[in-house]
C-alpha cells in the first residue's frame, strides 16, 4: 500500500534571557537545585508576575525573522493542571492570542529541492521545574530552577512529509534561532525540545489519519529515528487491520522505539482562561520597527549574497551559512585573504573536517578566522604551496605564533630562487638517467616522477611549476 | 483616646499629648480585654507593636518622618503577607504559614511608621459575607455579639468598631470592605481596581480583588489611602496614575453635585429601615446643594450571577498552589502524590472554599466555558457600560450598602442566600469602580451603611462626598453600647 506521512512539529526553545519570564530569578543552566527560584517561582501566596520585556522582544524578533504576523494584542492564559514541579498549579501560556501568528520558512533537501513549511503560530510560556526521581529513595526531588524560564513554543503546520523533511525543518529553525541569538537551542541540554505529531494516510486522500504525539526527542538524529519508527508502527498497525489511537508516545533512544506514555486515554482538560494577573500585551508599530532594525541578515539572504558577492556555488554557500558563526568565520577569512574561493574551500573542508573530528563548535576552533586568512594570503603570494599550507595549518593547531613566524621557523618558504632550483634539477637529472632517457624518447608522463623527486629533495618547498619548467628546458637542451 | 479618629490621634501624637507607646499599649490592653469575645484578631503582635511604637516615638523625637500615620496603631487583615508574622488567610491550609516577605500595603504602612497591632480574622480566603467561614471561628459584631460583623473583612471591621485599633486594612472582591463596614458602623473604601498594589495580598479573584482602608471617618480613610495608593511595578495590574493627596479636596463644596440613585437598589428586598436612613441622607445632601435623580443600572440583577462565575473561576486557579508540596497544610502520611493532593486539600480547605473551587472548575471546563465564563465576562462589560452611561449625567451614585443591617450568627445557611448579601456591592467590583460605605443610621441597635460609588479613580470625590456628610452628621461617631468604654 502507498502511504503518505504527515508530520507537524511543536518546538520549544528556551529564550536566552538573563532572568525568568515573570520573575527576576536567574536562568543559568546547571546551577545547584533551587538556587534560582524566588518567591514568585515558588508560588508563595500573594506573589504576582511581571512580564520580562526582553523575552517579549525575542519572541517578536523570531516572528519577524520568519516573516510572521505579530500579535498587536497578545494575551496570557492560565493552563491548569496539578504537578509537583508546577508550583502555581497552572502554567502561564498563550492560547487564543499568541504573540506570533502565521509565518513560514523554506527548507532545502539534499537534492537541492526547496519546500516552504508553514508555521501556525508561536507563543510565550513559562517552563516547569524538574522532578528528580533518582537519588531519592521512594520520593521525588523538586528542582524549581527551571520553573518560569521563558519558552517560545513554535508550532508548524502539518506540512512535513518525511522524517528527513522534519529534520531539515528543525535544522533550519535552529539556524534561524541561532542567527537571531534568542536561544542557545541546544537539544541535548533541553534548551530546544521537539514534539512530533505523526500520522499516515493513503496517498491521494485528503483527510488526515489519527495522529500520535511523540515526546522526549532530544537530538536531530533521534527526530529522524523516532518518526521513522512511528511511521512504520502505524503502517504495520493499519495494514494488520488495526487502528491508530490518538495518544502521547515517548521515544526511547536506547531501544529506538516509541512507547505509549499513558495507559489511560484521558484527555486533559486544562481549563484555559485569561491570566488576570497580567494585562494584555499591546505593541505598536514603533516597537516592531525598533526590533526589526536589530534583525541580522538571516541564512537565506546571506546564502544568496555569498553566491552573488563571492561567486560561491549554491552548495558551498548553503554549507557556510548553516550557522551564523560559520558564516561570520568565512566572511572574515574571505575578506582577510582576498580570495573567497580559496577561503570557502579551506573553511568548508579543512576547518570543518577539523571541527568534526574533534566535535568542536566553531567558537572552540584553535585557528581563528584571521589566522586562516593570513595562511591563505601566503598561498596566494606564492610564499608556500597549497600542500605546504596543510603542514602550516596542522602546526597552527598547537602553535599560536603568527602564520609567517611558523613558516619561517620551520623553513617552509617555497624555494623560488632559480639557482637553488637549478641545482635541484641538475641533481635529479644526474640521479635518474633512465627516466631522463625515457623523457627524451618522448615519454612525456615521466616528467611527473622527476618533478616528484625534485620536490622530495626540496622537502616540498620548491615551486613545482618552476621545477617542471626548468626540468623540461634542461632535458631538451642536452 | 482610643475612640478618637486617626486625624485626632495624629494631632495628639504630634503635640506630645500622648506617645505612640502609650497609645499602642492602650489598644493592646483593649484587645486583651475584648478580643476573646469578638475574635477579631487571629494574631496579636504585642512585642513587635511596642517595639515599632518605640521606634516611632524615637523618630518623632528626632524630627524624622512627619507622616501623619507615624506611630499610629493599625490592624492588617490576615490576607496581607507580613514578613515573620503568621499569615493564615483565615484557613487551616495556611494555619502555620509565615511569609518571608511583606505585602506592598504592609511595606507602605511600615515606611509611614504605623504600628501593626496584629492580623485580623476574616472569612477563609476572603470567601464569605459574614466572617463565619474562618477556620479560626466567627467574628462577633461589637454592636451585638449575637450578630455577624459581615465579611470577609469582618475582623478588621469589628476591631475598628470596638476601638481595638485606630485603623485597619481590608480587601474587597465583591463587597468585603463595604458590607462589614456597614454592619459595624464604620467607614470602608474600596478603591478603583489597580489603585492599590495587590503584591503580597493573597489572591481570591485577581481581576476583582482590591485592598482598601477601614476607618473611623472618611478623613481617616483619606489619610490611609494617601499611604496605600500608587503604582507598584511588582503588580502589573496596578495603575500608572499619580496618587493624589486625598485630604486636599475633602472640604470641597457639594453645591451642584449630581447624585444618581439607582432604581434597582431601592427595589424589592430592601428593608424599610435601611431605605429610610438612606433617603434621609439624600435629603441631607440636597441641603448641602446636591441634586438627586433616579438612574437605571439595567443589568444590575445579573451581577451576582456573573460574579459567582468569574470569581470562583479565578479562585479555582489561584488556590491550586495550595497543594501541600512547598508550604502550608499537608495531610499526615500520604501514600502517594494523588493522595497527598486530595487529602491535603480536602482537609486544609473549608466547605465554602471547596464549593467555590468546584463551581469555578466547572465553569472553566471544556464545553462549559462559553456558557459560563465567557458569558459572565460579557455581562461584566454590560455592567460597566451601565455605569459609564450613568456617569454621563451624575457625579456619584448613592444607595444602600446592604439590603439590611447585620444578621444573627448562623442565620444564613443557604449559600445562595448568603451570596445575595452583596447584591449592591458586587457590580462595583465587576466594573472596577471605587465605592465607599459610610454609616447613615441605626436600626434596632445595629448600624446602617450607605454606599457611594464613583467613576474610575474618583476616590477623592467619594471621600469628599463622604466627609461632607460626616461633618453634618454623627452616625460615624456612634459607638457600640454593648461594649464598655475605655480599656
Amino acid at each position: 500500500m502507498d502511504w503518505e506521512t504527515v508530520i507537524g512539529l511543536e518546538v520549544h526553545v528556551q529564550l536566552s534571557t538573563v532572568s525568568k519570564l515573570f520573575s527576576g530569578s536567574a536562568t543559568k543552566f546547571g546551577a545547584e537545585p533551587n538556587t534560582q527560584a524566588n518567591i514568585y517561582d515558588l508560588a508563595l501566596p500573594g506573589t504576582l508576575p511581571v512580564l520580562n520585556a526582553a523575552a517579549l522582544g525575542m519572541a517578536v524578533k523570531f516572528g519577524l525573522g520568519i516573516g510572521a504576523e505579530i500579535g498587536r494584542r497578545s494575551v496570557f492564559d492560565r493552563k491548569n493542571y496539578f504537578y509537583p514541579d508546577l508550583p502555581k498549579g497552572y502554567q502561564v501560556s498563550q492560547l487564543d492570542f499568541p504573540i506570533v501568528g502565521k509565518g513560514s520558512l523554506t527548507i532545502t533537501m539534499d537534492d537541492g529541492s526547496e519546500k516552504v513549511i508553514g508555521i501556525t503560530r508561536a507563543h510565550m510560556e513559562e517552563d516547569a521545574g524538574k522532578s528528580l526521581h533518582e537519588d531519592f529513595h521512594g520520593m521525588t526531588g523538586i528542582d524549581l530552577n527551571r520553573a518560569g524560564t521563558p519558552l517560545l513554543e513554535i508550532v508548524s503546520d502539518p506540512d512535513l512529509r518525511s522524517a528527513k523533511e522534519a529534520v531539515a525543518y528543525l535544522k533550519k529553525l535552529h539556524s534561524i534561532i541561532r542567527y537571531l541569538d534568542i536561544s542557545d537551542a541546544i537539544m541535548a541540554q533541553g534548551s530546544m525540545r521537539c514534539d512530533a505529531n505523526v500520522s499516515i494516510r493513503r496517498r491521494g486522500t485528503k483527510e488526515f489519519g489519527t495522529r500520535t504525539e511523540i515526546k522526549n526527542i532530544n537530538s536531530f538524529k533521534f527526530v529522524e529515528k523516532a518518526i521513522n519508527f512511528e511511521v512504520r508502527r502505524q503502517q504495520e498497525l493499519i495494514e494488520d487491520g488495526g487502528r491508530v489511537v490518538q495518544e502521547t508516545r515517548l521515544y526511547d533512544a536506547d531501544k529506538d522505539e516509541t512507547r505509549s506514555m499513558r495507559s489511560k486515554e484521558v484527555a486533559n482538560d486544562y481549563r484555559y482562561f485569561p491570566e488576570p494577573d497580567l494585562l494584555p500585551v499591546v505593541i505598536d508599530e514603533a516597537y516592531i520597527a525598533a526590533i526589526k532594525a536589530t534583525l541580522p541578515e538571516l541564512p537565506d539572504a546571506r546564502g544568496a549574497r555569498f553566491v552573488s558577492e563571492y561567486k560561491l556555488s549554491e552548495y558551498d554557500a548553503g554549507v557556510l551559512v548553516a550557522t551564523r558563526e560559520m558564516a561570520d568565520y568565512f566572511e572574515t577569512v574571505a575578506n582577510g585573504s582576498g580570495d573567497a574561493k580559496l577561503a570557502a574551500n579551506w573553511v568548508s573542508q579543512d576547518l570543518l573536517g577539523l571541527l568534526n573530528k574533534h566535535n568542536w563548535e566553531i567558537s572552540q576552533s584553535p585557528i581563528q578566522a584571521q589566522r586562516l586568512a593570513d595562511l591563505i594570503k601566503r598561498i596566494k603570494d606564492g610564499t608556500i604551496s597549497g600542500k605546504i599550507a596543510k603542514t602550516v595549518f596542522d602546526a597552527m593547531l598547537h602553535d599560536t605564533a603568527s602564520v609567517d613566524a611558523i613558516i619561517a621557523a620551520k623553513g617552509l618558504q617555497q624555494v623560488t630562487d632559480t639557482g637553488a632550483i637549478e641545482q635541484l634539477v641538475d641533481t635529479v637529472i644526474s640521479n635518474n638517467p633512465d627516466q631522463v632517457q625515457q623523457f627524451r624518447a618522448g615519454k612525456e608522463q615521466v616528467i611527473g616522477f622527476l618533478v616528484g623527486q625534485a620536490m622530495q629533495l626540496s622537502k616540498g618547498k620548491a615551486n613545482p611549476a618552476q621545477v617542471n619548467e626548468l626540468l623540461r628546458n634542461k632535458m631538451k637542451t642536452k | 483616646m482610643i475612640e478618637k479618629t486617626v486625624a485626632e490621634l495624629a494631632a495628639a501624637l504630634a503635640s506630645g499629648d500622648i506617645s505612640s507607646v502609650e497609645l499602642t499599649q492602650a489598644y493592646l490592653n483593649r484587645i486583651n480585654r475584648y478580643n476573646p469575645t469578638l475574635n477579631a484578631f487571629i494574631t496579636i503582635c504585642d512585642e513587635s507593636a511596642l517595639q515599632q511604637a518605640q521606634a516611632a516615638d524615637a523618630a518623632r523625637a528626632k524630627g524624622k518622618n512627619i507622616n501623619p500615620l507615624l506611630g499610629m496603631p493599625l490592624a492588617h487583615k490576615d490576607i496581607f503577607c507580613t514578613a515573620g508574622v503568621k499569615t493564615t488567610c483565615g484557613s487551616k491550609m495556611l494555619h502555620n504559614f509565615i511569609a518571608p516577605y511583606n505585602a506592598t500595603v504592609v511595606e507602605k504602612f511600615n515606611a509611614a511608621g504605623a504600628v501593626m497591632l496584629g492580623k485580623t480574622n476574616m472569612d477563609e480566603f476572603a470567601m464569605g459575607s459574614s466572617n463565619e467561614t474562618s477556620h479560626f471561628g466567627p467574628v462577633r459584631n461589637p454592636w451585638n455579639t449575637e450578630y455577624v460583623p459581615g465579611g470577609s473583612s469582618g475582623g478588621s471591621a469589628a476591631a475598628l468598631a470596638a476601638d481595638l485599633c485606630a485603623m485597619a486594612t481590608g480587601t474587597d472582591t465583591g463587597g468585603s470592605i463595604r458590607q462589614p463596614a456597614a454592619f459595624t458602623g464604620i467607614t470602608g473604601l474600596k478603591p478603583s481596581y489597580g489603585r492599590i498594589s495587590r503584591w503580597g495580598m493573597i489572591a481570591f479573584a485577581s481581576s476583582l480583588d482590591q485592598a482598601g482602608p477601614l476607618a473611623k471617618s472618611a478623613e481617616d480613610a483619606a489619610l490611609m489611602l494617601n499611604v496605600m495608593a500608587g503604582l507598584d511595578e511588582k503588580d502589573s495590574t496596578s495603575i500608572d496614575k499619580p496618587a493624589e493627596d486625598y485630604t486636599t479636596t475633602l472640604n470641597d463644596s457639594l453645591a451642584g453635585l449630581r447624585i444618581g440613585i439607582p432604581r434597582q437598589h431601592f427595589a424589592k428586598g430592601l428593608s424599610a429601615d435601611v431605605e429610610t436612613a438612606v433617603r434621609a441622607a439624600l435629603v441631607e445632601y440636597e441641603r448641602l446643594g446636591a441634586t438627586v435623580k433616579e438612574i437605571d443600572l439595567p443589568n444590575n440583577h445579573l451581577s451576582v450571577s456573573a460574579y459567582y462565575v468569574v470569581a470562583p473561576a479565578e479562585a479555582s486557579a489561584n488556590l491550586s498552589r495550595f497543594d501541600g508540596v512547598r508550604y502550608g497544610y499537608r495531610c499526615a502520611d500520604p501514600v502517594n502524590l494523588e493522595d497527598m493532593y486530595k487529602r491535603s486539600r480536602s482537609e486544609g480547605f473549608g466547605d465554602e472554599v471547596k464549593r467555590r473551587i468546584l463551581v469555578g472548575t466547572y465553569a472553566l471546563s471544556a464545553g462549559f466555558y462559553d456558557a459560563y465564563y465567557r458569558k459572565a465576562q460579557k455581562i461584566r462589560r454590560l455592567i460597566k457600560d451601565d455605569f459609564t452611561r450613568a456617569f454621563d449625567t451624575v457625579d456619584v451614585i448613592i444607595g444602600p450598602t446592604s439590603p439590611h443591617t447585620a444578621f444573627k450568627l448562623g442565620a444564613k445557611t443557604d449559600p445562595v442566600t448568603m451570596y445575595l448579601e452583596d447584591i449592591y456591592t458586587i457590580a462595583v467590583n465587576l466594573a472596577g469602580l471605587p465605592g465607599i460605605s459610610i454609616p447613615a443610621g441605626i436600626a434596632n441597635g445595629l448600624p446602617i451603611g450607605m454606599q457611594i460609588v464613583g467613576n474610575d479613580f474618583a476616590e477623592a470625590k467619594l471621600l469628599n462626598v463622604a466627609h461632607q456628610f460626616q461633618r453634618e452628621t454623627d452616625w460615624h461617631k456612634r459607638k457600640p453600647v454593648a461594649l464598655g468604654k475605655g480599656a
